[in-house]
């Protein structure tokens, strides 16, 4: 036991590696608040693109969506990072896994809003063309409200599971709680810095994942009723 | 537009690494088809513990889906393949990237699977004992199979994940098709490897991405 301990729970490699380890946190829950925004309001942004539908704007959402929805966010982020300094364009690791992961959820949300934008019934855009309610105004208050609320506790799951995605970060030299605890552990030979790193994962994730759980659990509860 | 499309779509490039890539292809779907079978069954031991009705068995699996579900897969693989072996624990990449996803996986699954036993009506059940069918026999093939046709869309849409979550293996040196790609870009010095290896995946899973779609579409209308 006292092997283990000196292993996987070594307080004089914690003590020396916490500093770097606590800015790793910070730069995570950076990157996933970011990501989160960014990826809200670009799925939001591009949903309601699509209510004024042409040709071109639905070829674009649906290629969009299926490409980000179905190429793994590691081959997106090698590809921004390794392969778009070809074109010119090089990006610093934090903007990389930014855009990357803003990009994926932006696909997400964008679909899953845009599913329950139809979802709501045809009758309330009628009825408030009826009432003389312009397009954009019948949109923005009628049908996302209730939209948004539809979409909520599927969306909470996606983006909780993308913003785990910060951790890939650390494949390219993003400094985030994932990369500094491997740093830590090659230079002390010692794997706290990694017991440290998934117990501050765990703590971070946690509320979230218990907050997804209250969410759907209530909107199942409101569909029974 | 022809200097792109030497970086970016080299024909000669594509052609030479394209072996290469296929052989990491072929790492990439024999992983997804080792760990998918056992993380499902995992998943639904996992749900079908739930059934047992044991306060204490309850909170523990409750925990130890939150966990799984609240730790990055990378983070697990970093533990699995970086720190086990300070314990003496080694095995090869292959092993410890199923390991891990099946580790992470069972989270999801299992949560994915307690729902749809919780949806079954309880009648259901019920009426499967009344008429003195024994209740192995009514979990496994009265209420598991409605519980199934319940979450099909999210069990497909978590497989597609576990597809697409196999990329990792990359890091631990697993030459499958990121890994293989990566190491061909070194050589070449032009992104097309990686860029085809991006269109190999799309290509690959694509069908499954659209089919999850069509599911979860149905799924949310149903919502409503």
């Amino acid at each position: 036991m006292g092997a283990i301990e000196e292993i996987f729970f070594n307080g004089e490699v914690i003590g020396r590696y916490w500093g770097e380890i606590v800015q790793g946190l910070m730069l995570t829950a950076e990157v996933s608040l970011l990501t989160v925004v960014l990826g809200i309001m670009g799925g939001l942004l591009l949903a309601v693109l699509k209510c004024f539908s042409n040709v071109v704007v639905d070829v674009i959402f649906a290629v969009f969506i299926d490409v980000f929805r179905t190429i793994p966010i590691l081959v997106i982020l090698f590809l921004v990072y390794f392969a778009l300094p070809y074109a010119g364009l090089r990006l610093s690791p934090l903007v990389t896994t930014v855009a990357t992961l803003s990009l994926v959820l932006t696909a997400y949300s964008a679909e899953t809003f845009w599913v329950a934008i139809q979802a709501i019934p045809r009758g309330q855009t009628d009825a408030a063309r009826a009432l003389n309610i312009g397009a954009w105004s019948t949109i923005a208050f009628i049908i996302l409200p209730q939209a948004i609320r539809l979409s909520i506790p599927l969306l909470c799951n996606r983006a909780i599971a993308i913003t785990k995605g910060t951790a890939l970060g650390a494949a390219v030299a993003l400094p985030e709680l994932l990369g500094s605890a491997q740093s830590a552990m090659s230079i002390a030979a010692n794997p706290s810095p990694l017991t440290l790193a998934a117990g501050l994962y765990v703590l971070f994730f946690i509320p979230l994942v218990l907050l997804s759980r209250w969410l759907e659990r209530r909107s199942t509860r409101e569909r029974r009723a | 537009m022809q200097a792109f499309l030497n970086n970016f779509a080299n024909v000669d490039t594509f052609v030479s690494v394209l072996p290469l890539l296929l052989s990491g292809l072929l790492v990439t779907v024999s992983l997804a088809l080792v760990a998918l079978p056992l993380s499902l069954l995992s998943g639904l031991l996992v749900a079908l513990l739930f059934a047992v009705k044991n306060r204490v068995l309850t909170a523990v699996l409750f925990v130890l889906i939150d966990l799984c579900r609240s730790i990055p897969v990378l983070v697990l693989l970093m533990i699995i393949f970086y720190a086990l072996p300070f314990l003496g624990l080694m095995m090869p990449p292959f092993v410890a990237v199923v390991l891990t996803l099946v580790i992470n996986n069972t989270g999801y699954f299992g949560e994915i699977f307690r729902a749809g036993l919780a949806s079954v009506p309880k009648h259901q059940q019920e009426a499967g004992l009344a008429l003195g069918i024994s209740r192995p026999r009514v979990l496994l093939f009265i209420v598991v199979p409605q519980a199934i046709r319940n979450v099909a869309a999210p069990l497909a849409s978590n497989a597609l994940e576990l597809a697409k979550a196999t990329s990792i293996a990359s890091l631990v040196t697993m030459p499958e098709l990121l890994r293989v790609a990566q190491v061909a870009q070194a050589n070449v010095y032009n992104p097309t490897p990686l860029v085809a290896a991006a269109a190999l995946y799309f290509i690959v899973l694509w069908p499954f991405s659209r089919l999850v779609a069509r599911y979860e579409l149905k799924t949310i209308k149903a919502r409503y």
